[in-house]
């Protein structure tokens, strides 16, 4: 278990005021010039030798994406980093309380990062709902320009930065980063086609990188304490300390920071306060936010929490939001409100996605109720593949999983289902 | 993806954002670079609809197509295509109830059911007073604090049961509902006290998990 003093994000649940002068006695803001004294390319190799990877869901390392940005402008366009803070995964919530709770931790990083990537400008999108959180984000931004730790030569470092927020209006797909930044020019937020990707042409048609909030927030440490200090926690790839959110059936849910690779029982029992009724009244735990794929019990028994550790187990990482349910679970309800969900979420632009999302939705409807016919199954299965790899963004693909999912382990208990119907008919 | 324009309300002729808005209008536009104003439409409709009883009346939409120098369909496109925007009236209280998964596990139908019992009308209805509009959105972002409910846009109702959200509603009437977790939970922790950050509960006199 991750020892107290290797805890990054030391005012999680708010015991103390997000303001600068607590941050401040935190940790927060000390020693920020000295970092980028360092210069720009020992942040980005500090950030690399750390293998910090993305914490908003691909886990893509983030030490080589900060790499693909120019170093200079050749033709007069700005760099720009674009934190994205639309948290809209169902089951994640965590990325709220660094916003609400460690905001400083959140704006050194953005300073860093922006340094780093030679941008003097960062647009924070955060999720419309988060009103009270963009208003604490708003405070400490107001704090630091103050304080004069960003603005014109910010912290003393001779480097001018602006940070700026940028609410949005509710909308998933804006969580994915080429409809974030369409969102952000003031058009629809729909996803745009790759190449040209961000950091060619992100925002303005300018050179972009678009960051999960918890990724940046976690810089500033990772630069104070050393690369090796966070990659001495976790698997080989997959190091570091995470936030964690656990929800559903358990007897206490919450967020918690933890190790990287964790086993999942062990961060259930002891954050989580056990599944209720007691471990073996488990049925299933989706275990990266919704749209990675469930796993039944028998996985969950010893399976590590990390991005590896999942993908082996054909499931992932994600957004690491644990959603645990137990035996008295309707489990084809909770997987067909999850099909809605990908349905309402779905931005319209792309037909397989549009059109295949509401299909599966209707048929996970009657699946419900066993109104369906065996076939159908395999139905499913096949819309969910001729969606995948058909549209602009990853939306389509991830409408697909959660039923694979379900598929996958549980096609008895569906097809108990269309039995029983099909018998009541009969009878 | 989109919301339905009811049409059994008046639609108001003009629009004009008042002399404090204006400052804001302006305030938005410079956050981004010369020649991008576009980029503040959607803060100006967020605005328009805290001024104006929360919606967005078309008057406001053609008003901020003007103020920044966008195609009128540009901002009617925007205003359809993200589910915050109201562009009908919604009551005094608007209730959005998560019911995604995460919500629905921890009991959002049952809280959604005692509401709708308690005020006599169903999800996408208004109390024949005005005072309550029910709707049900997706994911909110609070799943450890499941389920939740926002209120008018701004403030999360969280740990909701069927017995404390009808107290909610009628505090809420008397303008006394406090925001947050309804079973006083320190935010995101768990309830039975704090499994990490011991030295910092202690400090600020937070149970810890025994």
């Amino acid at each position: 278990m991750l020892a107290d003093k290797d805890r990054i994000f030391t005012n999680i649940y708010g015991f103390e005021s997000a303001g600068l002068k607590a941050a401040q006695a935190r940790g927060v803001w000390s020693g920020t010039k000295e970092i980028m004294a360092k210069g720009q390319d020992w942040i980005i190799e500090e950030v690399k030798k750390s293998d910090l990877r993305g914490r908003g869901g691909a886990g893509f390392p983030t030490g080589m994406k900060w790499s693909f940005m120019p170093k200079e402008s050749k033709d007069g366009r700005p760099n720009y980093l674009v934190i994205n803070a639309d948290e809209s995964e169902p089951g994640t919530c965590k990325d709220r309380d660094i916003i609400r709770h460690e905001p400083h931790r959140l704006i050194e990083g953005a300073l860093l990062a922006s340094y780093a990537m030679r941008a003097h400008a960062c647009y924070i999108y955060i999720r419309g709902e988060f009103m009270r959180e963009a208003e604490a984000l708003q405070n400490a931004i107001e704090e630091a320009y103050e304080a004069k730790l960003v603005g014109k030569n910010a912290c003393g470092s001779g480097w001018d930065f602006d940070i700026y927020v940028h609410r949005g209006a509710g909308a998933y797909i804006c969580g994915e980063e080429t409809a974030l930044l369409n969102s952000l020019e003031g058009k629809k937020g729909q996803p745009r086609n790759k190449p040209p990707f961000p950091a060619g042409a992100g925002l303005y048609a300018c050179p972009t990188t678009v960051n999960n909030v918890e990724t940046i927030a976690v810089v500033p440490e990772i630069t104070k304490r050393g690369a090796s200090w966070f990659a001495s926690f976790g698997r080989e790839k997959n190091r570091g300390t995470k936030l964690f959110c656990i929800s559903g059936h358990v007897n206490t849910p919450c967020n918690v920071e933890e190790a990287m690779s964790v086993p999942l029982k062990e961060i259930i029992e002891k954050h989580g306060g056990g599944v209720r009724g007691g471990w073996d009244n488990l049925l299933a735990v989706i275990p990266g936010g919704s749209s990675t794929r469930l796993l039944p019990k028998s996985i969950c028994d010893d399976v590590l929490m990390d991005f590896d550790a999942l993908r082996e187990q054909n499931s992932g990482l994600g957004t690491a939001a644990i959603i645990v349910m137990d035996k008295s679970t309707d489990i084809v309800y909770a997987i067909a409100r999850l099909a809605r969900f990908y349905w309402h979420e779905s931005c319209g632009q792309c037909t397989p996605c549009r059109e295949g999302t509401g299909w599966m939705y209707r048929i996970m409807q009657r699946m419900v109720r066993g109104e369906a016919r065996l076939d159908e199954i395999d139905m499913l299965l096949d819309i969910g593949h001729q969606i995948e790899g058909h549209s602009i963004c990853a939306h389509g693909d991830a409408s697909a999983w959660p039923i694979q999912g379900l598929i996958n382990h549980f096609r008895p208990e569906l097809e108990r289902r269309i039995n029983e119907y099909r018998k009541k008919l009969v009878a | 993806m989109s919301v339905a324009v009811k049409k059994d309300f008046e639609q108001p002729k003009d629009f004009k954002f008042s002399k404090e808005n204006m400052v804001k209008v302006e305030l938005h536009i410079a956050k981004y670079p010369k020649g991008r104003q576009a980029s503040a439409v959607m803060a100006l409709l967020t605005l328009a609809q805290e001024q104006h009883d929360g919606w967005i009346p078309e008057a406001a939409m053609e008003e901020i197509a003007r103020i920044l120098d966008m195609p009128r369909v540009k901002v009617f496109e925007v205003a359809t295509f993200y589910t915050m925007y109201n562009l009908s009236p919604k009551g005094k209280h608007h209730i959005q109830f998560c019911t995604t998964t995460p919500c629905w596990l921890a009991g959002s139908a049952e809280v959604v059911r005692a509401c709708e019992k308690h005020l006599g009308i169903h999800l996408g209805e208004t109390t024949p007073d005005g005072e309550f509009h029910l709707s049900d959105v997706e994911c909110l972002g609070a799943c450890v604090n499941a389920p939740v409910f926002q209120h008018n846009g701004d403030d999360f109702y969280e740990d909701l049961t069927p017995e404390n959200v009808v107290k909610v509603l009628d505090d809420m009437k008397a303008g006394k509902a406090r925001p947050g977790s309804q079973t006083g939970r320190v935010t995101s922790m768990s309830i039975k006290g704090a499994t990490t950050l011991h030295d910092q509960a202690k400090k600020a006199g937070v149970k810890e998990n025994s």
